[in-house]
């Protein structure tokens, strides 16, 4: 009786645990390039508060930013990028919302490198498109670094590349993400 | 004993529903929210002109911290002149300068026009952004102080000159608004203040209220004017400067072609000695070439 009392117990809670099992971080880093092979100078920003929820128990991985917030070595290059290509007036945020397929392969309750697949919803520009890629996740001390990189390509997002500057803006962007991520206290 | 058993198992299903509550989080798929990434955010509202000038006018745009805005303006001939001047091309009145972004609403700037031999220099702050949000603003103000030195020889040599006959002052306040991607508009009440003037019967207080506007055509073209109306009115011979332009973007450059009936380049000039007279097809064209430098970089590690 006792025992079936505690079992019980560890059940109720056991909820209470695992949904406290979120991570999340308001400072991830994006860095985004553009740059065409033939570009003689560098089309490339970085984004340094990038907000990211991940919950450990189901996978659920989600990320979003400012398209304002991406900064470049070229002020003017910003200004284009914000008024022409990703009209940020419009379409102020960029967002995905996906999940690690393989989430049961991560113990994160214990420190160790994994490697992840993360597949999902991309939306960027007003437009949302599938994206699938592969990532990594190092677990150490209870924080969780997670970093993955894939490609865009701006047309599938109606991103539209002028010929006057097609050798130097790349059809296709590179999308490197970088977050460490923190318990959440819910 | 009985009694004790069907107690454990009310307090069973009461755990039970208790499990439901935290179960319910695994069905939100709004990860977001919980960090309160779906609440709205302020932000300013960017790129209401494609330049820090409408045509003639500041307009309530800045230029970006750490930029440099070398701009060469030209002004023709008036176009009445016909093809004898080739309708004004064969005149060219010129004014360059350079501007400095210094924070993301405080810019300064200095120029010189060949009109007068003219150097002007200006700073303008806006203590108010235009923004989105909780606590925003649907307007920017922005203020702008500058002062012109005339650098002609004097008029009447054999008097008793003063290098303060030579400055004019100019202190105006913009009011804008980007009302939609397309469409942005300011109004730019503005005193100028000229220490010497050519008549006992000119003002030295020249009060205005000047109108600014763009109409984006596409995303890298657009089509601005701007006007001041000078409240008190003009002496005889000058009129109100009436501009319309077109901003071309390519790349760097900002090119502003424009027919303008005002051949001065600076506050004082355009709004006190405007002579053209639109009815009587004394406008000119104009361009201003607007190529930005980046002085400072931001570290991108």
């Amino acid at each position: 009786m006792k025992n079936s009392f505690l079992l019980l117990l560890l059940l109720t809670l056991s909820p209470i645990l695992v949904s406290a099992q979120k991570y999340f971080t308001k400072s991830g880093r994006i860095d985004f390039s553009a740059t065409a092979p033939s570009s003689p100078e560098k089309i490339e920003a970085v984004h340094k508060t990038v907000t990211c929820v991940l919950d450990a128990a189901t996978g659920q991985l989600q990320f979003s930013l400012l398209i304002q917030g991406f900064t470049f070595e070229r002020a003017l290059m910003q200004e284009h990028f914000n008024e022409n290509y990703m009209e940020s007036g419009k379409f102020p945020k960029a967002e995905f919302k996906g999940a690690i397929t393989n989430n049961t392969a991560v113990n994160y309750s214990k420190d160790g490198d994994y490697t992840v697949t993360v597949k999902g919803k991309l939306t960027l520009h007003g437009e949302a498109r599938e994206v699938e890629t592969t990532g990594k996740i190092a677990i150490k001390g209870g924080k969780i670094s997670a970093s993955a990189n894939f490609s865009a390509v701006l047309s599938e997002y109606k991103i539209e590349v002028p010929a006057l500057v097609s050798d130097k803006v790349s059809k296709t962007a590179t999308i490197k993400v970088a977050c460490s991520l923190e318990p959440l206290k819910s | 004993m009985h009694m004790i058993k069907r107690f454990k198992i009310y307090i069973g299903l009461l755990l039970c529903v208790a499990m439901l509550g935290p179960l319910k989080m695994f069905a939100q798929d709004d990860l977001l929210s919980l960090v309160g990434e779906d609440k709205p955010t302020k932000q300013r509202v960017k790129y209401a002109f494609k330049s820090s000038r409408v045509i003639n006018s500041h307009s309530m745009e800045f230029i970006n911290p750490g930029t440099m805005d070398f701009r060469i303006l030209h002004r023709f001939g008036s176009l009445d002149q016909g093809y004898k001047n080739f309708f004004g091309l064969d005149q060219a009145s010129m004014r360059m300068s350079f501007d400095f972004g210094l924070l993301h609403n405080l810019m300064a700037g200095v120029g010189r026009s060949t009109f007068k031999k003219e150097v002007d220099a200006f700073v303008k702050y806006a203590p108010i952004c235009q923004s989105t949000g909780p606590g925003s603003s649907p307007v920017t103000v922005a203020l702008v102080s500058g002062i012109t030195v005339d650098g002609l020889p004097w008029a009447d040599p054999t008097r008793q000159n003063y290098f303060t006959s030579r400055l004019a002052y100019y202190n105006q306040v913009i009011i804008g608004r980007k009302f939609s991607e397309a469409l942005s508009l300011q109004v730019m009440p503005t005193v100028v203040h000229k220490n010497l003037v050519q008549l006992a019967t000119d003002k030295n207080d020249i009060v205005g209220l000047g109108f600014g506007g763009r109409l984006k055509l596409s995303k890298r073209m657009a089509l601005t004017w701007d006007y001041t109306y000078v409240v008190d009115g003009l002496p005889e011979g000058y009129f109100h400067p009436l501009s319309f332009g077109l901003d071309i973007e390519t790349g760097g450059h900002v090119f502003q072609l424009h027919v303008s009936n005002a051949n001065g380049m600076n506050e004082r000039a355009f709004i006190t000695e405007t002579t053209g007279q639109w009815g009587q097809g004394q406008v000119r064209f104009g361009f201003n070439l607007s190529r930005m430098f980046q002085l400072k970089k931001p570290k991108l590690d």
